[in-house]
């Protein structure tokens, strides 16, 4: 039964995974026209939901609705059918195709047998223009930079006539300008009679374009509220369950000697281009310096050249007054160095290695973990053991393997391993991305500990709420320069996101 | 999953049985199915079965020859066991087993002249064993050291490396290393010095078994404590696991995987050594043709562990040769031996399928070597 | 393909043909020694072209085959065991058994790659292993049946290797193959003709039609593809299946074609040369016909300096030992992987089972 103008509706969709409950009964309704947000920590259940309305997984139980009427979606195919289309937070691009080859993927328009190219092409040129999307069809993705691959993948979306737009979380590769930008065009997109739902964690963004907004937690739904009826702190407290502090506790920084300088820093890509061009800076003991910039402007690799794990293409890198320029990880490490990685799967763990291994995964071989080459199999079990309890890491036992931990609390056995020893520089980037709020609660608190024990801290990070709250200073990466370098506590949310996207704010 | 630490016994013997249960069937299902095709090309396949168990295990000799042939299979199956652990395909086996066989025969039959004196056992034997575990090394490192520093592949390197190695050893072996023996008519060397012979363990010569056995059995423990309890171990298995984590450890991965191929390559050298010094007393073309395979599906029955491969190479030993006593009774070529082991390799690959079949949901560590070309 | 990889290949041929006709002189005008070169260069690289374009579909869909080999292997004798069976048991004439014998080859080829299929895609097998099992499979299963059914006491043939129809015969491309001397390139076998117009059809696939961009997707990125409603798991069997029928002709060749007869292992690691060939080719069909014609070469070489052996000069000896000559293809299949001759990039998602 259409009312109110419902254009999608979701009914007691319950769908699990092995171990978890990811939707449980969750009801939600999308009026025509309109923005509606979804939010929710990483894990509440968003990203399922969504899904299941895309055709991407098979609901348990539940049923959907497009326009009143009962829909079978069984796979993206069907949902595309019906007007459904979805912009996802990992795009679903191919970055050597072109533009027009990634948006006809799967809807192919073929002459004799061939494919049609030209027609494509001027169908998106077409379409990008009408919406203010301009891409040039024509371009490889991959080269393309990200604000504008998101743009194809709505021009995807639109290509197929979709009056449903589902974005995940488009705002996290953005500048707040380029954030600002994309709102724009969802208005516009609004006023042609498209609805749109858009799923995030930040709250400042849901006040801002959202007409209705629906909490989730844990898999259910606790309410949906409207922006003018609601305030930061109670949408925080409705995703977490309890109060949440929004800032971090910290006194005031005592700057001490300086611990890492950097000097004119050049790194290149995995491709061979120049991501890092002549960076400089340097972080005091007992201080927090906080790089700022979306992802993608060189932060990457400058951390793994910091760290040993990229080689240097020019400039120099003193670690308490050392030149470590170019030195593998061992040494810096040895010299003080903790390193917190980006992609913890990756870099920072061994997952099936049982927790206690993990834990001297870069310690391995020093006393008292090894005598001559032989591990000590006691020294490391107390050392697990100790750790465990100091660090409050959620798991059954050091023997279990680490990949069945939560991201929280194999952030956790991450942090405790690299704080566990005497160190002078920590360096943490990303470090709580992926994580529910306790575990981000935790991570900030101890490492503000470190710099209040006279640590240098470097915090890179996307997140320009994380970045503001931590830091002492700020450093705003773009393009691979450090375009600004400011007191946290004189500058302004306005002026980082104008730094961030290499524009020149008055001062 | 064994980490550095022991755990209780019960556990331990939980897991144990967990990790058999999978290749036992396996072996059960390719038995029964090798049945239905001997059964379908006209033979009885309990006569059959019942001629290879005979072949195997039936009289002290079959005992004694199922341990001749599983000796170089330990070993082979240890060589691509490491590998693994490492996380990398070693198939080069083949041709590192046969640099290993051809300098320990030369070592063997031309030492002595070349020194115009007599060597004692105690020099020679090693020497001769020595020498050709490190061919087998060097002869493995070659691809490995392009894996590191140049990104080849090794699967393929390894495999060029076979042929290679096939084609220098059938040069010298017609040629330079030909036995000028006037009534020999193959492709072998001359018989090597009775001092760089390794005697067997009875004094009865029907029992050919030798201390090549035990020194299989010797070394399969020592692999075990060097990949759990050493640092170096645990640095070929991190770079196995997860080569950007051991990078971040501050591990030299390109090193490490150089270390493990030559460590791979050593103990197939050593297959080939053995069997030289041991068992033959010369080496011959051909008589290595198919350990590498073998070896590969030895160290994948053996879930890559050291104690599975011994239990994984006596189970083929005994399939080999109980195969020729079956072939003798039955009429029955010796190489549906060679499809039943394929077939085990098949199930125990891809484990799903049994686990299909038998409807066990045991989840386990699978082993994932495949990353591309690199690139 | 960019200069340096072609430049590179230029020269290695220019060496290998050099080499011959520098020996052959005195024997041949230099014109009959290249021609002849240039026919056996075509015709031996027929396996591997068609190896390489095997590996091109599976791996260009995400499924790495390191199978070739043994889908080659099984190819050769079940092919030619059933052109034997046409012609001896069925009495057919010969044409007719020598064309059910490719067939069958391609059907064989297709089945060892369904079972790769199967293993990679729907069980998740690691890839590289489910190839290794399928060659070791082949090997065993067909020197099994090749021993029982040929030279046991019970075999179905008593012992004795029946007349086998022959090999395909030489097409004689009108016009082109009237060419005095030079003419004899244009007369091949109908496989060897199929190996070069595969290479164009496939050029035209991959990157022309609908059915090579979906394949593309799949290979590169199969969670997109997914999301736009593209069966991963179909587009990825149908290409290894594909890559199974080029395989299976490929192993049509060694015994229907080439020679009449079944060795065992006398594929001798062409399967892996073809996929070094693929990969040199950075998995295009052009490029990875264009390594094949160099390896090729180095076989060509091999026969040819084995006619001219009386020829070869005292201090070149070495050349006429074949074993010595014959580490030629490996040695620069090593070559090719160590990227000194440029970098390849694979499709990205390569050798990944897709997890929903």
């Amino acid at each position: 039964m259409a009312d109110n103008n419902i254009v999608l509706e979701a009914v007691n969709i319950s769908k699990h995974f092995p171990g978890v409950l990811a939707n449980d009964q969750v009801n939600f309704d999308l009026r025509k026209g309109e923005i509606h947000a979804m939010l929710g920590e990483n894990g509440a259940g968003k990203t399922t939901l969504m899904n299941v309305l895309y055709g991407l997984y098979l609901p348990d139980a539940g049923e959907i609705r497009v326009d009143g009427k009962v829909a079978a979606i069984h796979s993206p195919k069907d949902s595309i059918t019906l007007g459904i289309g979805m912009v996802h937070q990992h795009f679903m691009l191919i970055p050597v195709f072109t533009v027009a080859e990634n948006v006809m993927l799967g809807e192919e328009t073929v002459r004799n047998g061939m494919l049609d190219r030209k027609t494509v092409v001027a169908r998106v040129k077409d379409l990008s223009h009408k919406y203010g999307l301009d891409v040039d069809p024509t371009a490889l993705v991959g080269q393309l930079p990200v604000g504008l691959q998101q743009r194809v993948e709505i021009v995807k979306t639109l290509y197929r006539d979709a009056q449903i737009l589902i974005l995940d979380e488009p705002t996290a590769v953005l500048t707040p300008q380029e954030a600002d930008d994309l709102f724009r065009i969802m208005r516009e997109l609004t006023k042609r009679g498209v609805s749109i739902i858009f799923i995030t964690h930040k709250l400042k963004e849901v006040l801002a374009v959202a007409d209705r907004i629906t909490v989730m937690r844990a898999g259910k739904v606790v309410g949906t509220v409207k922006p003018t009826e609601t305030d930061e702190r109670q949408l925080a407290s409705m995703m977490v369950g309890r109060e949440v502090i929004l800032t971090v506790d910290k006194g005031p920084a005592k700057p001490g000697e300086e611990i890492l300088k950097v000097e004119g820093l050049r790194v290149r890509d995995a491709r061979g281009l120049e991501t890092v061009r002549g960076v400089s800076f340097s972080v005091h003991a007992g201080e927090m310096l906080g790089v700022a910039g979306v992802q993608g402007n060189g932060q990457t690799e400058l951390v793994e050249a910091l760290t040993g794990l990229r080689p240097v293409a020019g400039g120099k890198m003193y670690f308490t007054g050392k030149d470590m320029t170019g030195k593998p990880p061992r040494p810096i490490t040895e010299t003080g160095m903790a390193h917190i990685p980006e992609d913890r799967q990756r870099y920072g763990l061994v997952m099936p290695y049982v927790v206690a291994d993990n834990m001297v995964l870069n310690t391995y071989y020093r006393t008292p973990f090894a005598q001559l080459g032989i591990l000590q199999p006691k020294a490391i079990d107390a050392n697990a053991r100790k750790l465990i309890e100091e660090f409050d890491v959620r798991t059954p036992s050091p023997y279990v393997s680490t990949s069945k931990l939560s991201g929280g609390n194999q952030q956790k056995v991450i942090v405790a391993r690299e704080l566990s020893h005497p160190v002078k520089l920590v360096i943490a980037n990303q470090p709580t991305r992926g994580l529910d709020v306790g575990s981000i609660e935790y991570i900030h608190k101890e490492i503000v500990i470190m710099r209040d024990r006279g640590v240098a801290v470097l915090v890179v990070s996307a997140e320009l709420d994380e970045i503001m709250a931590l830091s002492d200073r700020i450093a705003v990466m773009y393009r691979g320069e450090i375009v600004a370098t400011v007191d946290a506590k004189k500058v302004t949310r306005e002026q980082l996101g104008l730094w961030m996207a290499g524009a020149h704010p008055e001062q | 999953m064994q980490s550095t630490n022991g755990k209780g016994l019960s556990q331990f013997l939980n897991q144990l049985l967990n990790s058999l249960v999978v290749p036992l069937l396996a072996i059960l299902t390719a038995v029964i199915l090798g049945g239905l095709i001997i059964k379908v090309v006209g033979g009885d396949p309990i006569a059959a079965y019942k001629g290879l168990v005979q072949g195997a295990f039936g009289t002290p000799k079959a005992l004694s020859e199922t341990a001749v042939w599983a000796t170089p299979y330990i070993f082979a199956g240890l060589a691509v066991a490491v590998a693994f652990k490492g996380g990398l395909f070693n198939i080069g086996a083949e041709g590192q087993l046969a640099f290993g066989a051809v300098t320990a025969a030369l070592i063997g039959y031309a030492l002595p002249g070349w020194l115009h004196t007599t060597l004692p056992a105690y020099i020679h034997i090693p020497l001769a064993v020595g020498l050709g575990v490190l061919a087998g090394a060097i002869w493995a490192a070659i691809p490995g050291a392009l894996k590191a520093y140049t990104g080849g592949h090794e699967v393929i390197n390894t495999i060029m490396m076979n042929y290679i190695a096939l084609n220098i050893t059938s040069f010298l072996l017609n040629g330079p290393m030909r036995d000028p023996d006037p009534l020999n008519l193959s492709a072998r060397t001359p018989e090597i010095a009775a001092s760089a012979r390794i005697p067997p363990i009875f004094p009865n010569p029907l029992l050919r078994v030798h201390w090549g056995f035990v020194l299989a059995l010797v070394v399969a423990v020592i692999i075990w404590w060097l990949l759990w309890k050493t640092t170096l171990g645990f640095e070929i298995r991190t770079v196995g696991a997860n080569p950007d984590a051991a990078k971040y450890a501050g591990i030299d991965v390109k090193r490490t995987i150089v270390i493990t191929m030559a460590l791979s390559g050593a103990l197939a050298g050593l297959a080939g050594a053995i069997e030289v010094t041991a068992l033959n007393y010369r080496h011959e073309l051909g008589f290595s043709v198919g350990y590498g395979f073998d070896a590969i599906a030895i160290a994948l029955l053996g879930k890559t562990n050291p104690f599975g491969v011994i239990l994984a190479a006596i189970l083929f030993g005994a399939m080999r040769n109980g195969g020729t006593r079956m072939q003798f009774l039955t009429q029955i070529p010796v190489d549906i031996i060679s499809v039943i082991q394929a077939l085990i390799l098949l199930f125990v690959a891809a484990d799903p399928i049994i686990r299909f079949i038998y409807r066990i949901r045991i989840r386990e560590e699978r082993v994932v070597l495949t990353r591309g070309w690199g690139g | 393909m960019d200069w340096r990889r072609f430049a590179i290949i230029a020269l290695v041929i220019v060496i290998m043909f050099g080499t011959v006709v520098l020996v052959g002189i005195s024997q041949n005008s230099p014109l009959v020694i290249i021609t002849s070169m240039l026919a056996t260069t075509i015709a031996v690289a027929t396996p591997l072209t068609l190896g390489a374009l095997s590996g091109l579909y599976c791996e260009r869909s995400g499924v790495v085959n390191i199978g070739i080999e043994g889908m080659m292997l099984g190819a050769a004798f079940f092919g030619w065991l059933a052109s034997i069976y046409m012609n001896t048991v069925f009495h057919r004439a010969p044409m007719a058994s020598l064309i059910v014998g490719v067939l069958v080859a391609i059907l064989t080829g297709s089945l060892f790659a369904l079972l790769h299929a199967a293993l990679s895609i729907t069980f998740k097998v690691d890839q590289i292993i489910g190839g290794t099992v399928i060659n070791i499979l082949a090997t065993g299963i067909t020197g099994f049946l090749n021993r029982q059914m040929f030279f046991g006491a019970g075999s179905v043939f008593r012992g004795q290797v029946p007349h086998s129809p022959g090999v395909l015969p030489r097409i004689h491309i009108p016009l082109l193959a009237d060419i005095p001397i030079v003419g004899r390139i244009f007369e091949q076998q109908p496989i060897t003709l199929a190996a070069l117009a595969l290479v164009v059809i496939t050029h035209f696939v991959i990157f022309y039609t609908r059915w090579g961009l979906r394949t593309r997707a799949v290979g590169e990125h199969p969670r997109a593809a997914d999301t736009v409603g593209i069966n991963v798991t179909f587009m990825r069997y149908a290409n290894v299946l594909i890559g199974g029928c080029m395989a299976g002709l490929g192993g049509a060749y060694l015994t229907l074609e080439s020679i009449s007869s079944f060795e065992p292992l006398m594929t001798n690691g062409r399967g892996f040369i073809a996929l070094a060939a693929m990969i040199f080719g950075n998995w295009t069909p052009f490029g990875a016909w264009a390594a094949a014609l160099v390896f090729g070469a180095a076989q060509a070489l091999q026969i040819n300096l084995q006619f001219y052996r009386e020829l070869i000069p005292p201090n070149l000896a070495f050349l006429q030992n074949s074993y010595v000559v014959g580490l030629a293809p490996y040695i620069l299949t090593m070559l090719i992987l160590t990227g000194l001759i440029g970098r390849t990039i694979p499709p990205a998602a390569d050798g990944k089972p897709y997890e929903k």
